[in-house]
């Protein structure tokens, strides 16, 4: 049907027309009636409404997971801490209340004005807090000017606690307000202003599940703020507690041993990239920034050339210097190239016209003593023969360059260079007497402390790669840990393929390192009994031209390395010391032997610890016994008068007969028979056999376990030193 | 055709119309301005203003393009907008926000809500159909095909979810086949089949999601739920009767103010403005409202032709079906059901539609007497 055919000039017809009309009046009079209602009729109630509609939403904070380390000790704490927040009423100028409020409060009146400014668009029920961990006086001030200030409200909660001296600081992190350039990125959607967040370590990387959910109380104030009504309450959740890898004795060990030197030093199982220590210098004190931080506290911290809030272990991307050697060590040896090497050390070696110097003049150097010795100009060439491509196949594949994922924010990915590195950045070719110095851990060569713990834990382990952890996943919610893993860049887990022959040959010339020996690197940090294999590494900060033109001073010294693993053979424990401007190499040694120390002493006398072990045999023990009973044939001439007898049976855990294994009778016995002739084999009854039975249960049950494993492992572990300890993980 | 293009000029533009509008719109602004000036909202009038000047503009523009051509292309466009009230329910090209997929992202262009558009389509479509039919009684399988042709994007709009703009549609309809030629027996049967499928949808539960259900039972008692579904409705009643008669004065209004009022600039503005200028104020808005309809009315009646008719008294069915349920909603007649008011509510879209319905009204007034 077309348009064209319908008939121009029709109407509608005016009747209809004027029903919509009435219709549309009568909607409005209902309307307006509806007004008349509410505002002639209604109006002094809802006006009264209005003045008494405070609602005021009460925050109940819900406190934070605490931190244990490892064996369950507690790390970082709670305390309970009042807090004030101002409520701004509908109907009152709160601006001509806050010189009172800044004066009784001790608050900075120009930052109390900033403090609201900050919170204008958020509706006008919202609590602002003002004030954190409010002291008695203070208290007592707002109670006795509740008539007078009515917006003040405080809040019981919990605040963080934690350890003194900046202890495991940069791994733990801080907690803070949660600033406005934080509300504007999409992983702070759900905060609001005013949430104390984590900044930095495990509490910012796992802030979700630490910080649990802060619940509320709506209720309805009158005039003077008290409460005459009551809406509804949202109980807070608590925020779950965390386990960390870390072990508290170890921590405290490598602080002590790090002492105010700046560095890092970080420990891991490289079983299964646990870490059990990590300390970075200098430190800061996260109990400042629990509590609003001071401007002034806060700009000294970030002004600090030395750079307190940085995680050096994670974040300090310098030369690994000589620690490279032993990654250069296995490159040349699966690759064939560094057995047959036969090298006169003259003191250096300079093929490209500049003479590359040796720390020492080592004669004839092999594989097996470039280690040791650590020998530069072995290693000159060594990567001369390899190439800087070869070099960094392998160096890119432990992980040089590349972040290890560690469940810490921030972590730095260093750098290992390669002839596309350098033409992508710099537009140039690579000069084949670069590749000398990246041969000793210099040049653009950069790698973290952590970066080093798990290439050199994973070379001593055969080649098994870990992921470096603080935080056991296992104790995570699931979808959190998901989210998380997926997350976090790096490499993960991987297994490299390297010869056996050449991993030993490797850890057998890093045990030489702290052996003492002429030559020998680290002699001075032999651990007697200790089966400690290392590596040093002396980094220059400047090149030895440039140390010429300067003034030498502290910052021209050059920073020093050491990383070790714990036994040489299938090792437990991997350290990396990094001592800025240290100088000699063998002091970080020294650092590191003290942690290792620790460690081995800690796992010895847990070993050595005769404390009865707990363990209920839930199998039942199988028992042997002899007994006797009376001969029914005594009466017989030539028969004796009693039979000795002997049975096997099953005593459960609790002393108590148990059922065999295959569901046998409890007892089973043999008659033997003392006499010449046998007769029959009667089958003794269970509780016939009881009296000898107690008997041999109560020496079986209570002692057996204990005993045979207490020698099993006095025997394993002879009191003489020297062997590599075997350790059970706890 | 060709001769209607006779004579035409802005002397036979509705002034009158325009003048009440540009009252409302003035209204408007000052509202938006008095009710954000606290809020993260602030300077929203002057975005209003820039609605408004587009809207008029494009209101001048709809008005020189003859209606007729408009009707003539309406199954295409009717037809191109349902394919995209389609495409908006898949997931990958429909864009989700506040948990309604509502928009096609068009790249630098913005969003585009294909359901807004649908609500002038429809009134022309509706207007085409039935003009079509004469006007004289009405089939079953006429009212059938008439039902189909609201009905089938009603409930693709209903997916989105989007109660409110899906409801907006229905009083087109309704005006459709009253003016259409529908009679008493068939009126009453359809309301009371009506009847039997609301009451039917909400205790099956399937047809409303639990939040536009939630909104229904806090309306009927927001005492229960003060600080849910209720709250809305309980604090701008409250703030509609705190105006009393002269209303407390502009910037003066504390539950306005005090952001008691949840988005007191666009849906609630009625509640803002009431408790800011008082039953005078309100009763004054509603005037104007009723003077516009009123207007509208008699231009239907003096439109050249039936469709010219049947258009305009559409417009007057979507805009007099908003006034009351917005209005409706802010004094506690009727649940929340995020219908804006139009020319008082910010949102370009809502302003938009308004105008351009306006400039096919002052288009079909504009040729009145073109036969």
């Amino acid at each position: 049907m077309s348009f064209d055919k319908v008939t121009r000039g029709e109407k509608l017809p005016a009747l209809k027309l004027a029903v919509v009309q009435y219709a549309i009046l009568a909607l409005i009079l209902a309307l307006s009636a509806g007004l008349w209602r509410l505002q002639i009729l209604g109006a002094q109630n809802f006006r009264m409404l209005a003045e008494q509609n405070r609602i005021r939403k009460v925050p109940i904070l819900a406190p934070r997971g605490k931190l244990f380390d490892r064996e369950n000790r507690l790390v970082v704490d709670n305390y309970p801490s009042v807090s004030c927040f101002l409520v701004r009423e509908q109907n009152r100028k709160v601006d001509e209340d806050l010189p009172m409020i800044a004066h009784g409060l001790h608050l900075n009146l120009d930052q109390l004005k900033a403090t609201l400014h900050k919170y204008r668009l958020s509706p006008g029920y919202q609590p602002i807090p003002i004030k954190e961990d409010v002291t008695a006086d203070e208290q007592a001030f707002i109670e006795a000017h509740r008539n007078e200030l009515p917006e003040l409200e405080t809040i019981e909660g919990e605040r963080r606690l934690y350890p003194r001296d900046g202890y495991a600081s940069h791994l733990i992190g801080y907690v803070g307000e949660v600033s406005e350039e934080d509300l504007n990125q999409t992983r702070y959607a759900a905060y609001e202003p005013g949430d104390v967040v984590g900044k930095g370590g495990v509490e910012e990387m796992y802030d979700q599940v630490l910080r649990g959910q802060d619940g509320s109380r709506d209720v309805i104030v009158d005039s003077h703020g008290r409460e005459v009504g009551f809406l509804g309450i949202q109980h807070a959740v608590p925020g779950q507690d965390l386990k960390l890898t870390i072990d508290n004795d170890l921590q405290k060990a490598a602080e002590l041993a790090l002492g105010d030197r700046n560095g890092a030093i970080v420990a891991m199982d490289p079983r299964n990239g646990e870490i059990l220590a990590m300390v970075s210098r200098p430190s800061f004190d996260p109990n400042l920034f629990a509590v609003k931080i001071d401007r002034g506290e806060w700009n000294k911290l970030i002004t600090d050339p030395d750079h307190p809030l940085m995680n050096k272990a994670i974040q300090a991307q310098l030369a690994p210097g000589s620690t490279f050697k032993i990654l250069m060590s296995v490159a040349g040896l699966q690759e064939g190239v560094a057995q047959s090497m036969h090298v006169n050390c003259a003191g250096g070696w300079g093929p490209y016209g500049y003479f590359h110097h040796c720390d020492e003049k080592h004669g004839a150097v092999d594989i097996h003593n470039a280690i040791p010795f650590s020998c530069d100009t072995f290693y000159y060439q060594l990567g001369d023969k390899l190439g800087i491509d070869r070099i960094a196949k392998y160096a890119t594949a432990f992980g040089y360059g590349q972040k290890t994922g560690i469940d810490l924010p921030g972590e730095q990915a260093g750098l290992m260079p390669s002839q596309r590195w350098l033409m992508k950045n710099y537009h140039r070719r690579w000069y084949p007497d670069e590749t000398l110095d990246v041969s000793i851990g210099q040049g653009a060569v950069a790698a973290t402390p952590l970066q080093l713990v798990r290439i050199i834990g994973g070379i001593a382990s055969e080649g098994r790669m870990v992921r470096p952890h603080v935080v056991a996943p296992d104790q995570l919610p699931a979808e959190f840990r998901k989210d998380l893993y997926e997350n976090l860049p790096g490499t993960a887990d991987a297994q490299l393929p390297i010869d056996p022959d050449n991993w030993q040959t490797i850890t057998d010339g890093m045990a030489a390192v702290t052996q003492p020996g002429y030559f020998h690197t680290a002699g001075s940090a032999h651990l007697e009994g200790i089966d400690l294999a290392g590596k040093t590494g002396t980094a220059q900060v400047m090149s030895h031209e440039a140390l010429g033109k300067t003034n030498k001073g502290h910052h021209t010294l050059p920073n020093v390395w050491f990383v070790g693993v714990v036994p040489r053979r299938n090792p437990e424990l991997v350290i990396a010391v990094l001592w800025e401007h240290g100088e000699f190499s063998y002091y970080p040694a020294r650092l590191g032997a003290r942690i290792v120390a620790a460690y081995v002493e800690k796992q010895r006398r847990l070993q050595n610890n005769l404390m009865p072990v707990k363990t209920p045999n839930p199998k039942p023990v199988e028992v042997g016994a002899v007994w006797t009973t009376p001969n029914p044939a005594a009466s017989t001439p030539g028969e004796p008068e009693t039979k000795v007898q002997a049975g096997k049976f099953y005593v459960g855990a609790n002393g108590a007969l148990a059922g065999g294994p295959s569901g046998k009778p409890a007892v089973a016995s043999k008659t033997v028979s003392v006499a010449a002739s046998a007769p029959k084999n009667p089958v003794q009854s269970g509780s016939k056999s009881s009296p000898p039975l107690a008997i041999s249960t109560q020496i079986k049950s209570n002692k057996p376990g204990q005993q045979e494993s207490q020698s099993a492992r006095l025997g394993a572990q002879p009191a003489l030193p020297g062997k590599p300890t075997q350790v059970k993980s706890q | 055709m060709s001769q209607m293009r006779r004579f035409m000029s802005f002397r036979d533009f509705d002034w009158t119309l325009f003048g009440l509008v540009a009252g409302l719109c003035v209204v408007s602004v000052l509202e938006i301005y008095s009710a954000t000036l606290h809020t993260k909202y602030v300077g929203f009038h002057t975005r209003q203003i820039y609605w408004i000047a587009g809207g008029t503009i494009a209101m001048f523009i709809l008005s020189r393009i003859d209606y007729h051509k408009l009707i003539d292309f309406v199954p295409w466009v009717y037809g191109f907008f349902l394919f995209a009230l389609m495409l908006v329910l898949i997931p990958g090209i429909g864009h989700k926000a506040l948990g309604a997929r509502r928009w096609i992202k068009l790249g630098p262009l913005g969003l585009f809500q294909p359901s807004e558009w649908m609500k002038l389509v429809m009134i022309l479509a509706v207007a085409r159909y039935f003009a079509n039919l004469g006007a004289r009684n009405l089939t079953w399988k006429e009212i059938g095909k008439g039902f189909a042709l609201v009905g089938v994007p009603m409930l693709l709009i209903l997916k989105q979810p989007d109660l409110g703009t899906s409801l907006t549609y229905m009083p087109v309809l309704i005006i459709g086949m009253f003016l259409g030629g529908i009679n008493l027996k068939q009126a009453s049967i359809l309301i009371a089949a009506g009847i039997v499928l609301v009451v039917g949808g909400w205790s099956s539960g399937k047809l409303l999601k639990p939040y536009q259900k939630a909104r229904l039972t806090g309306f009927i008692n927001p005492d229960n739920d003060p600080r849910g579904a209720g709250y809305q409705v309980l604090q701008a009643k409250i703030a509609v009767g705190a105006g009393g008669i002269w209303g407390k004065g502009a910037e003066k209004g504390t539950q306005t103010q005090g952001a008691f009022i949840p988005i007191p600039h666009a849906d609630f503005i009625f509640a803002a403005y009431s408790e800011e200028h008082g039953f005078v104020g309100a009763v004054f808005v509603l005037l104007l409202y009723f003077l516009i309809l009123m207007r509208l009315i008699q231009n239907a009646q003096t439109a050249a032709d039936l469709p010219g008719s049947l258009i305009i008294m559409g417009i007057v069915a979507v805009l007099t079906f908003q006034i009351a349920v917005n209005v409706g909603m802010v004094i506690g007649f009727m649940p929340v059901t995020g219908i804006p008011l139009p020319l008082m509510s910010y949102g370009g879209s809502s302003v938009l539609f308004t105008f351009l319905a306006l400039g096919v009204v002052m288009n079909i007034r504009m040729r009145r007497f073109v036969n």
